[in-house]
């Protein structure tokens, strides 16, 4: 009986295993293995650490690297900041069908692809878009105004895109803080602003910190919004990986960057959990 | 000596609904004061306005005589123990005790010692670094109300609050909770829907209903003496019957009952004349049981019935009377001396009752 059970389980299990090994774990090994190698002759290769050495002393590998950091950084603080009020509109001020269609209503813009989605800010920013036509004809410019390809360009985009990321969790952490804890906090001589410091955002924390993490990782590693908004001016650095792997066919140094990448997720991530002194399993479960 | 807390022509709509309709009542200073009514009857809107969450369509609110109309929630002298408590969970319980403290701007050494007293004077001293969910609910009880009560409000709202709780827990909760108020020499209003929680507790009642207070009295005013039929339904367990006035005799009266019941009640000062539709109560407790008709010859009311069912719950045992003559059933308290301990289904017994117990009122009109 118990060896049947122990052969159910390891066949039930079996199917995720093998999805987990062969498209995560074995090419990670993998990238991790190309990465570590250095190209010295035709088909001659030996384990070094070149690839990484050549990301140090590249500024530009380094500058980018960092500024889509930063960047996504940045782009996850908005989105929380702008997230925020319309989740505890959402989730505590509306109420019965006005609450369903505007959660509704972030859901939406999800319901096509994020290459339309992106197009959409394109025709809105474009030199011979929407808003640069209607700021001449309004008279506030002479000449059209070109608003794509530029940081903040690329800010709008990104917390477009993960904006939903952010009001999901946020929604069921606050739905679940009772009206009557609030009302306590301004019962007992609190104002709105002690009140969401002392009780709204430490019960939102988990959401807070599930929704920046995933966030952050979809900006991180977002490629699509920073290429068609951001242009050339603004590099980001997914770019600089699919370059190396597609245009340079340099696969050695993108699986370094790939690794860097993935470094930099973690690291941050890991440093967001123990700032708020939250686990993972409590944001996630 | 001035009330500590005065509502006056009090009214609530919410669209074309009246949840409270002219609600007035002062609270003496130190006293228990309950409001008890069914769900649904405006108590919870009338204290939701007193603690300021929500705005009085019509009617003033004074605490210690000045309005607070127009103060909000988090300045009035009030402060509420909400129905299911609401502790902060993100807090331990020091500062869960501490966080009206704090809010006040108090130094952090005085909130340190006022929350130990409120601690103490609670019964429960030195947890204060224990989280919320490790405690009982009893605990939590105290600690809610510790935690409004090192503000020293004027006036303490409570909304229902031992209804989360086991019964065993709440009876002793409503002896803790009477003999808190009076260390804490505070006014409490206390809401619930639950008679026995009123009674126990309340120096004063008010009974409410659709919106109005019906009667405003102590316990035994409102047991005893109910000034409405409504009262007599609702606080206490009571015999209701509704038929026709026969015949009125100064304040005694004479009721056939729907069921062909006839007997004898008191109008206890209400104007009722023959042919009218009444109502009367007479409380299962006010019945005497007796084997044999002298023993109870006293009694204006005496009825020969047969045990239909009886209802065995410790002191609070019952009988249900079948009537021989008509076909109403009364019910009837069993004496606590074990004495018709041998009554089965279908035994003859005689009962008996004063007329003046049975309490007469018209009948609504409907």
């Amino acid at each position: 009986m118990r060896a049947e059970a122990k052969l159910g389980f390891i066949l039930l299990l079996s199917p995720l295993v093998v999805w987990l090994s062969l498209l995560i774990l074995i090419p990670h090994i993998d990238m991790l293995l190309v990465s570590l190698r250095e190209r010295v002759g035709v088909g001659e290769y030996r384990i070094s650490l070149a690839n990484y050495l050549t990301f140090i002393n590249e500024p530009l590998y380094l500058r980018t690297f960092i500024r889509t950091a930063m960047m996504s950084i940045l782009a996850t603080t908005i989105t929380l900041l702008i997230a925020f009020p319309v989740s505890y509109y959402i989730a505590k001020i509306a109420r019965g069908r006005v609450q369903s269609a505007l959660f509704l209503l972030c859901l939406v813009p999800f319901w096509v692809s994020e290459l339309v989605r992106t197009f959409g800010w394109m025709i809105l920013l474009r030199e011979t878009g929407i808003i640069s036509n209607l700021l001449q004809a309004l008279g506030l410019v002479d000449g059209p105004v070109e608003l794509l390809y530029n940081d903040a360009a690329i800010m709008v985009g990104l917390v477009y895109t993960s904006m939903l990321f952010m009001v999901v969790p946020l929604v069921t952490t606050l739905e679940s803080l009772p009206d009557e804890v609030i009302e306590a906090g301004y019962d007992l001589g609190g104002n709105g602003i002690s009140v969401l410091r002392e009780i709204i955002i430490p019960h939102a924390t988990p959401g807070i910190v599930s929704g920046c993490i995933v966030v952050f990782m979809l900006s991180l590693g977002n490629y699509l919004t920073p290429i068609m908004l951001g242009g050339k001016d603004s590099l980001w650095f997914t770019e600089l990986i699919y370059s190396q792997f597609i245009v340079r066919f340099n696969w050695e140094l993108g699986a370094a960057f790939g690794f860097l990448l993935l470094g930099l997720s973690s690291f941050i991530v890991w440093g967001m959990l123990k700032l708020t002194g939250q686990s993972l399993e409590k944001t996630m479960g | 000596m001035q009330p500590d807390l005065e509502c006056v022509n009090l009214t609530r709509r919410f669209g074309d609904t009246v949840a409270v309709d002219n609600v007035s009542f002062e609270v003496p200073r130190g006293s228990f004061f309950s409001i008890l009514g069914p769900s649904g009857c405006g108590k919870t809107t009338i204290m939701r306005m007193i603690a300021g969450f929500l705005e009085p369509s019509a009617g003033d609110i004074l605490i210690r005589g000045g309005s607070v109309i127009d103060t909000p929630p988090n300045k009035r002298p009030v402060n509420m123990v909400f129905q299911h408590l609401a502790l902060f969970p993100m807090m331990n319980i020091a500062d869960n005790i501490g966080y009206g403290l704090r809010r006040a701007g108090m130094p952090r050494a005085e909130i340190a010692t006022k929350v130990e007293q409120a601690l103490e004077r609670i019964g429960l001293p030195g947890i204060g670094e224990r989280k919320i969910n490790e405690l009982s609910g009893g605990q939590k009880q105290r600690v809610a109300i510790a935690r409004c009560m090192v503000l020293e409000p004027d006036v303490l709202l409570l909304d229902e609050p031992l209804g989360a709780l086991d019964l065993k827990l709440r009876e002793r909760m409503k002896v803790e909770l009477k003999a808190l108020q009076a260390a804490f020499d505070t006014t409490f209003v206390y809401i619930t829907h639950d008679q026995s929680e009123a009674l126990v507790m309340s120096d004063d009642i008010a009974v409410m209903n659709e919106g109005r207070f019906e009667q405003v009295g102590s316990g035994q005013d409102l047991y005893y003496r109910p000034d409405t039929a409504f009262v007599a339904g609702f606080v206490g367990d009571t015999n209701r019957w509704a038929g026709r006035i026969e015949r009125t005799e100064g304040d005694g009266i004479e009721l056939r009952t729907d069921s062909g019941m006839l007997m004898r009640g008191a109008a206890h000062g209400r104007v009722l004349s023959a042919g009218d539709r009444a109502e009367i109560f007479v409380r299962p407790e006010a019945i005497r049981i007796a084997h044999s008709a002298e023993e109870l010859s006293h009694f204006d009311n005496q009825m020969t019935g047969r045990v239909g069912s009886i209802l065995f719950n410790g002191a609070a045992s019952r009988i249900i009377v079948q009537d021989s003559s008509g076909n109403g059933e009364i019910e009837v308290n069993l004496p606590q001396s074990g004495e018709f301990s041998t009554l089965t289904r279908g035994s003859e017994v005689q009962i008996g009752w004063s007329g003046a117990q049975g309490n007469c009122f018209a009948a609504a009109v409907s």
